[in-house]
C-alpha cells in the first residue's frame, strides 16, 4: 500500500506535529497575516533541506529582493550567500510593478511558469518555495486569469514533483484572500500572531492536510535566534516511566523527613510560601546539592537575575558560581511579560533539551500568572510536568502564596499536580515571625506529619524540631528561652544538691569525730581495766611465789633458795 | 527675439528616434498569434519604419524571461525611448497599447 510520502521540513517540532513532514511532491499553502513569520518560516524549510537533507530549494520571492532576504536571516546564522554559491538553493526575486504595467488583453503567466522550471531544473531542486503569491494579485487586474493561473500553477507544482511552499496573506473571511488557495493545497498551515495583555503569541495550526493525520490543536511557536521552534503539545496518556530512586533535597533533616531520604527522581515539587519564608533559598540548596552531586541543574529565575540569586546564596553558604563555571548549573532568566506563557513554555522546553538537566528549578511559578490566568498556568505546568516526567527530570516549583484569593487557588491548583508539596509557613509568636515548614504531601513515601522550624544560616539550611511544651508548641525565641529557663534549673538543681552533699559530708565528719572521741574514751577504760587484771595477775604471781616458797621453807628444802631471798 | 520662421522646438515629440520593442510570446499559442498580429497592425500604422521589434518565444530563451523580468505573457516591453513600459495580453486593447508606447 502506497502511504504518503513526507519530506521533513527540518523546523523543531513541526515534524512531530505533522508526523514527518510536509506532504512530498505536494504543495503546502502557509498563511497568515503580516509579520507571523510566512518568510521566515518557508526559508527556514529551504536552507534546512538544503543543509539537513540535501535537497536543494528554489526561492521564489515577490516580497523581498535576494539581499535583503540574506540579511534578515543572516541574524538567524543562515548564511544564504554561501548556500547559493554552492548551489544548494537559488534565490529569483520576482517583481511586478503596477505602474509601468498596462493591460492590453488576454494574457497568462507562462512566464512564471518558465522562470520558475528554469530555476528548479538548474539546481535540480526538490523544494520549491512563493513568497508571497498575493503580490501577483496586486500588480496585475484581471482576478480571472489570475485565478486560473493561479490554480493552474499548483497544478504545475504538483506535475513538477517538488515539495513546495507557497505563502498567502490571511484574507477577512477566509484563509486566504483569494479564497482559492486553500482548497488547491494539500496542506495547510496557519500562522497567528495573536496579543493577549499586551503580551504576544506565537501560534500554529494545521489546518488540512490531505491523506495523512495531523495534530491539530493550535500549538505555540517561537522565532529565536535559532530560527523557528514548535512546540507540540506532549501526549496526554498517563504512561510515564517511573523512577524509585530518590535525590536529596540538599537539606540533610529536610531528607530525614522523608522515608527515601528525599524526593523520587523525575517527580515534581512545590516550595510554596508566603514573601520572604526562603523559597528561593530551598530552591537554590535543591540545585547546590544537585550540583555536589556532579549532575547538571537548569534554574529558571522568572524574579531574580543569576547575579543577585549568585549573590544571595552566597551568603548563606552557597558557592553556585563554581558551579556555572565548571557548566554544571545555568540560569535561564527571564522577565514573565517577556512572551506569553506558550512561549515560556517553548522557550523552557527549549532550553532544558539543549542543556540536558537531571533537575530543573523554575522560581518562581506564580510570576507567570502575571502574562495568563490562573488555569492557563495550569495548563501549561500540566504540559511542562508530563514532559519533564518523560524526560525524567526532577523539578522543583516555587510558588508564592499571598493572601488573595487567585493566588490561593493557584497554590492549590498547581499543588494537586505536584508529587511533593513543602509549605512554609510564618508562625507568629511573641512579637516576631518564625518560618515553619510542613511537608503537606509526598506522594510514594512516608513523611513526617509535624512541623519544623526552619532556619536559614549562614552555613545553610536547617530544619530544627519545634519545642513542644506544655503552653504548647514553641518556636523561634520562645524555644530559645525556654530552653534557657531548662537550662536554669539544671544549674539550680545542681547546685541544691552539691550543697546537700556538702552537708552530708559535714556530719558525716561530726559524726566520724564523736565515734572517735568514743573510741579513746573506750581505751582508755580498757586501758584501766587492763591495768587492774595485770596488778591482780602480778599479785596472784607474787602470791603464789610467795606461797611456793613458804612451803619450801616448811620442807626445809632451801636448796633451792635463791641467794637473794 | 523670434524671427519669422523659426518655430519653437517641439521636445517632447522625437519623431526621428526608433523605438526599440520586445515581445514575449510562447510559442504560437492563440493569444500569442493574436498579439502579435495586433501588435503589427498598431506598429504598422502609428510607427511605421520607426520601430524594431523582437519577438522572443519563451520557451527558447529563459534567461532572456528571467532578465527582462517577464511574468505574465504576452509582453511587449518598451526598451527606448525611455521611460521603459511593459504591456501584457493580446495587445487588442489598442488605446491602452498606444498609451503604454507614449503615442497617445
Amino acid at each position: 500500500m502506497n502511504t504518503l510520502q513526507k519530506t521533513p521540513t527540518g523546523i523543531n517540532g513541526l515534524d512531530q506535529i505533522t508526523l514527518g513532514g510536509l506532504p512530498t511532491g505536494r504543495p503546502t499553502l502557509i498563511c497568515g497575516s503580516a509579520g507571523c513569520g510566512k518568510t521566515l518560516f518557508s526559508l527556514e524549510f529551504i536552507i534546512r533541506g538544503a543543509q539537513e537533507y540535501n535537497e536543494p530549494g528554489v526561492f521564489i520571492a515577490f516580497e523581498e529582493k535576494a539581499e535583503e532576504l540574506a540579511v534578515n536571516v543572516a541574524s538567524l546564522g543562515f548564511d544564504i550567500n554561501t548556500l547559493q554559491a554552492e548551489k544548494k538553493i537559488r534565490i529569483d526575486y520576482i517583481h511586478i510593478d503596477r505602474s509601468e504595467i498596462e493591460e492590453t488583453g488576454e494574457y497568462d503567466l507562462e512566464g512564471l511558469f518558465i522562470r520558475l522550471n528554469y530555476a528548479i531544473d538548474s539546481i535540480g531542486a526538490k523544494r520549491v518555495v512563493l513568497d508571497t503569491i498575493e503580490n501577483l494579485f496586486s500588480g496585475l487586474n484581471n482576478q480571472t486569469i489570475l485565478r486560473a493561473e493561479l490554480r493552474r500553477l499548483f497544478q504545475w507544482l504538483k506535475d513538477k514533483g517538488v515539495t513546495a511552499i507557497i505563502t498567502g496573506e490571511r484574507g477577512e473571511s477566509s484563509l486566504t484572500r483569494q479564497g482559492l488557495e486553500e482548497y488547491v493545497s494539500d496542506c495547510v498551515i496557519l500562522l497567528d500572531h495573536r496579543i493577549i495583555n499586551q503580551i504576544s503569541t506565537r501560534r500554529l495550526r494545521v489546518v488540512k492536510y490531505r491523506g495523512s493525520v495531523h495534530g491539530t490543536n493550535e500549538y505555540p511557536f517561537l522565532i529565536d535566534e535559532e530560527g523557528i521552534s514548535v512546540l507540540p503539545v506532549t501526549s496526554l496518556k498517563l504512561n510515564k516511566p517511573v523512577s524509585s530512586e530518590s535525590t536529596s533535597s540538599g537539606i540533610e533533616a529536610l531528607d530525614d523527613m522523608l522515608s527515601k531520604k528525599g524526593f523520587f527522581r523525575g517527580s515534581s515539587i512545590l516550595v510554596s510560601g508566603t514573601a520572604g519564608t526562603g523559597k528561593t533559598s530551598i530552591a537554590a540548596s535543591f540545585a547546590y546539592e544537585t550540583c555536589n552531586r556532579g549532575e547538571k541543574c537548569l534554574f529558571f529565575a522568572f524574579e531574580e537575575s543569576p547575579q543577585q540569586i549568585i549573590r544571595n546564596m552566597h551568603s548563606i553558604g552557597m558557592d553556585l558560581k563554581t558551579h556555572m563555571d565548571n557548566g554544571l548549573l545555568q540560569f535561564y532568566s527571564s522577565r514573565p511579560t517577556l512572551y506569553g506563557l506558550e512561549m515560556h513554555l517553548v522557550a523552557i522546553h527549549k532550553a532544558i533539551r539543549k542543556f540536558k538537566p537531571s533537575s530543573i528549578v523554575l522560581d518562581p511559578i506564580t510570576n507567570l500568572i502575571t502574562v495568563g490566568t490562573v488555569s492557563e498556568v495550569k495548563a501549561m505546568l500540566v504540559r511542562l510536568i508530563d514532559f519533564l516526567q518523560e524526560e525524567q527530570i526532577t523539578v522543583m516549583f516555587t510558588a508564592l502564596t499571598l493572601n488573595t484569593v487567585v493566588n490561593e487557588q493557584t497554590d492549590e491548583g498547581v499543588s494537586s499536580l505536584v508529587d511533593a508539596w513543602l509549605l512554609i509557613k510564618d508562625i507568629e509568636l511573641n512579637g516576631e515571625r518564625n518560618r515553619g515548614l510542613y511537608i503537606m504531601k509526598s506522594r510514594g513515601m512516608h513523611h513526617s506529619n509535624q512541623v519544623r522550624e526552619f532556619i536559614i544560616t549562614d552555613k545553610g539550611l536547617d530544619l530544627v524540631d519545634v519545642y513542644l511544651g506544655p503552653d504548647g508548641v514553641l518556636i523561634g525565641s520562645a524555644r530559645e528561652a525556654h530552653i534557657l529557663l531548662e537550662e536554669t534549673g539544671q544549674v539550680l538543681h545542681t547546685h541544691a544538691i552539691g550543697r546537700k552533699d556538702r552537708e552530708l559530708l559535714r556530719k558525716r565528719k561530726v559524726l566520724e569525730s564523736k565515734i572517735e572521741s568514743l573510741k579513746t574514751e573506750f581505751e582508755s577504760t580498757e586501758e584501766e581495766l587492763n591495768k587492774m587484771y595485770i596488778e591482780e595477775d602480778l599479785k596472784k604471781e607474787i602470791m603464789e611465789q610467795t606461797r611456793q616458797r613458804t612451803t619450801d621453807m616448811r620442807r626445809g628444802n632451801n636448796s633451792n633458795l635463791s641467794p637473794e631471798i | 527675439m523670434i524671427k519669422d520662421g523659426d518655430l519653437p522646438v517641439d521636445w517632447g515629440k522625437d519623431d526621428d528616434s526608433v523605438y526599440q520593442l520586445r515581445l514575449f510570446v510562447t510559442g504560437t499559442s492563440p493569444v500569442s498569434v493574436r498579439a502579435i498580429n495586433n501588435l503589427q497592425i498598431i506598429l504598422d500604422t502609428h510607427l511605421k519604419n520607426r520601430f524594431e521589434l523582437e519577438i522572443i518565444d519563451v520557451h527558447q530563451q529563459p534567461m532572456l524571461v528571467q532578465s527582462d523580468n517577464v511574468t505574465a505573457v504576452p509582453m511587449l516591453i518598451k526598451k527606448y525611448p525611455a521611460p521603459v513600459r511593459r504591456m501584457v495580453g493580446d495587445m487588442s486593447d489598442t488605446a491602452k497599447v498606444l498609451r503604454g508606447l507614449g503615442l497617445s
